[in-house]
């Protein structure tokens, strides 16, 4: 039979990063998202499949812990909500620039500054745009379950180890405090000491991890190869999902927990007889710019309902080029909209007032 | 004739950037040998931090990782955990251990994390040109304590062995220096007891070099040799502070 367990998105995580074959966790607590050492905690990892957990003094140590660790080779990850992952973007983009796999989970609350425990969606522009100095990428995926936050660990480890990039999995405080069942099929040992990569320290290569290099040339050398892993990255590994888009006059574009709103505002519009779909993006970075263009050719309108002020929508204009109409739903400060709210909105744009 | 001396064969062959005069050459020497001499070139893995020693990887031919500033302490507790047969050791300055990355280093030092850590105090920051650091002498003068360090705006020097030696975790906390033979030679002796402690996983072993910045303190190589045992040594005392 299968293996179900009705669990929070947070516990979805610390399950899965066990059960991924992950070798390290470092992080330090931080509401929303503080089950997840929490459980790590009470399930000493250590002592079944030798997985390293540690408490670390602040997320500045978190995720230069992350750093050393992947340095090794092995399956590292951190959690964090916003403020903390804002104390991390110079150890990320060190991570970046050494070309170090890891996993990131920021599950999201309210901002700027200290803001609010409640979710938010308010970190998209942090995770796609870099967050940090220098010209890097993660690869950002957002979960709209908790079967998702499972599943992502094991995809973002994949993905990380792929191309040797960090791989940050932008949940919220909705999807990672809310309990769902959760299939947990999936399930991998760590790796053992020979099936690790030939670029790590401790292998006896004496091998060396740094972002650093003095000569202009060299270092332009080393971000082309970047820019053309990033490249191949958006050739391969744009994911997204469509929601009765085939005959859709208007779409909503949303992710992560909005998504699961808006497409109850797909059914009320439905049900009205007006035609609406919904696209949500799950790779955020990379971002589904191709297909989007492809249904700007037939859709009338866009609307792209997050909980912010307006930021994965710039990336919706950029797809859109101009082409079709492109307006925003957003709820900001821990509050959420409604599916009523965002059919609202959408009624009103396809009215045209 | 008989061989007396010879570079320690994990030096490797690369230029070293630093100035002449500097202390950094010596100290990288003696962590040459002490990681030849216990036959653990295979099996250990240097953490370098941002400041003058940064590029300690270029010259020592072991697994290294290269460190944000201040945090090299973090980057060596994950490596230690996740490689506990290895030996892991820091080498930072005090730019680096006793300002940006004080929080990592307690930290480290108080989870007892089986490390070796040498700190490598000159007083100053080098790299960046010669800027005061938390260690900077009362009435040193520095590019940014023109008039020298006063404490009523700066505060006093920072005297981070004695510090960490208060913590638990921390087994082994020595000050020494590399400036004649005879202290090169103790202070390689040091060095091999923090690895051997690191090793036998008795806890953080905290190796302070008192050392000399010539061209950071505007003076000759020997100059900056006699202002450091005048000035220095009087404030930062050489000795073992725990054992």
């Amino acid at each position: 039979m299968e293996d179900l367990k009705l669990i929070k998105g947070n516990e979805a995580v610390a399950l899965a990063a066990i059960r991924s074959g992950c070798d390290g966790y470092f992080g330090y607590p931080i509401t929303p998202q503080s089950e997840i050492l929490e459980t790590l905690m009470e399930l000493r990892p250590w002592e079944t499949t030798g997985m390293v957990v540690l408490q670390a003094e602040s997320e500045v140590a978190s995720i230069n812990m992350v750093y050393g660790g992947a340095s090794t080779g092995k399956r590292v990850m951190t959690s964090s909500s916003s403020p903390g992952i804002s104390l991390m973007a110079e150890g990320i983009s060190y991570i970046a620039g050494a070309g170090l796999p890891c996993l990131i989970v920021n599950v999201q609350r309210g901002g700027p500054g200290l803001g609010t425990i409640q979710p938010s969606q308010a970190d998209y522009w942090q995770a796609v745009k870099g967050g940090a100095h220098g010209d890097f990428r993660m690869i950002v995926l957002a979960p709209a379950s908790v079967q998702e936050m499972y599943d992502f660990v094991f995809d973002g480890f994949d993905l990380a180890f792929k191309y040797r990039v960090p791989v940050m999995m932008l949940s919220d405080g909705i999807i990672g405090q809310m309990m769902e069942k959760v299939a947990m099929g999936r399930e991998r040992p760590r790796w053992s000491a020979d099936e690790l990569g030939d670029w790590c320290v401790g292998v006896g290569k004496n091998n060396i991890i740094t972002s650093l290099e003095l000569d202009p040339q060299v270092m332009e050398g080393r971000n082309l190869a970047l820019q053309r892993t990033y490249n191949e990255i958006e050739d391969n590994e744009v994911r997204y999902e469509e929601v009765n888009t085939d005959d859709a006059e208007y779409v909503i574009v949303a992710f992560g927990s909005s998504a699961r709103i808006a497409s109850e505002a797909v059914e009320l519009a439905r049900r009205d007889g007006m035609k609406v779909g919904l696209l949500r993006p799950i790779t955020l970075w990379p971002f589904p710019y191709k297909r989007l263009r492809q249904l700007a050719g037939s859709v009338k309108r866009f609307l792209v309902a997050e909980l912010n002020a307006g930021q994965m929508v710039e990336d919706v204009r950029l797809a859109v080029d101009g082409c079709v109409p492109v307006d925003h739903c957003g709820r900001m400060g821990g509050m959420i909209f409604s599916p009523e709210d965002i059919y609202e909105q959408l009624k009103g744009h396809g009215k045209g007032i | 004739m008989e061989k007396v001396y010879s570079k320690p064969r994990l030096l490797t062959d690369a230029v070293m950037h630093y100035c002449p005069g500097c202390s950094h050459g010596t100290i990288h020497k003696i962590v040459a040998e002490v990681i030849a001499e216990l036959g653990i070139e295979s099996s250990t893995i240097g953490v370098s931090p941002v400041g003058c020693s940064v590029f300690a990887y270029k010259y020592i031919d072991i697994d290294w990782i290269q460190a944000a500033h201040g945090r090299a302490c973090a980057v060596a507790s994950a490596v230690k955990r996740l490689e506990p047969e290895k030996m892991v050791f820091t080498y930072q300055g005090d730019g680096d251990l006793s300002a940006i990355g004080t929080g990592e280093t307690i930290h480290a030092c108080n989870r007892g994390e089986n490390i070796a850590v040498i700190y490598v105090n000159n007083a100053i920051y080098g790299m960046t040109g010669g800027q005061m650091a938390p260690t900077t002498l009362v009435g040193m003068k520095t590019s940014t304590s023109p008039g020298g360090r006063e404490v009523n705006i700066h505060g006093y020097p920072f005297k981070v062995a004695d510090m960490v030696a208060q913590l638990e975790g921390v087994c082994y906390v020595t000050r020494q220096s590399v400036h004649t033979p005879a202290s090169v030679r103790k202070a390689k002796k040091a060095i091999r007891l923090a690895f051997e402690n690191a090793l036998a996983g008795k806890g953080l072993s905290f190796v302070e070099v008192v050392s000399s910045c010539n061209s950071g303190w505007k003076m000759s190589p020997v100059g900056a040799n006699e202002w450091m045992e005048q000035n220095m040594f009087p404030f930062y005392k050489l000795g073992d502070i725990k054992v």
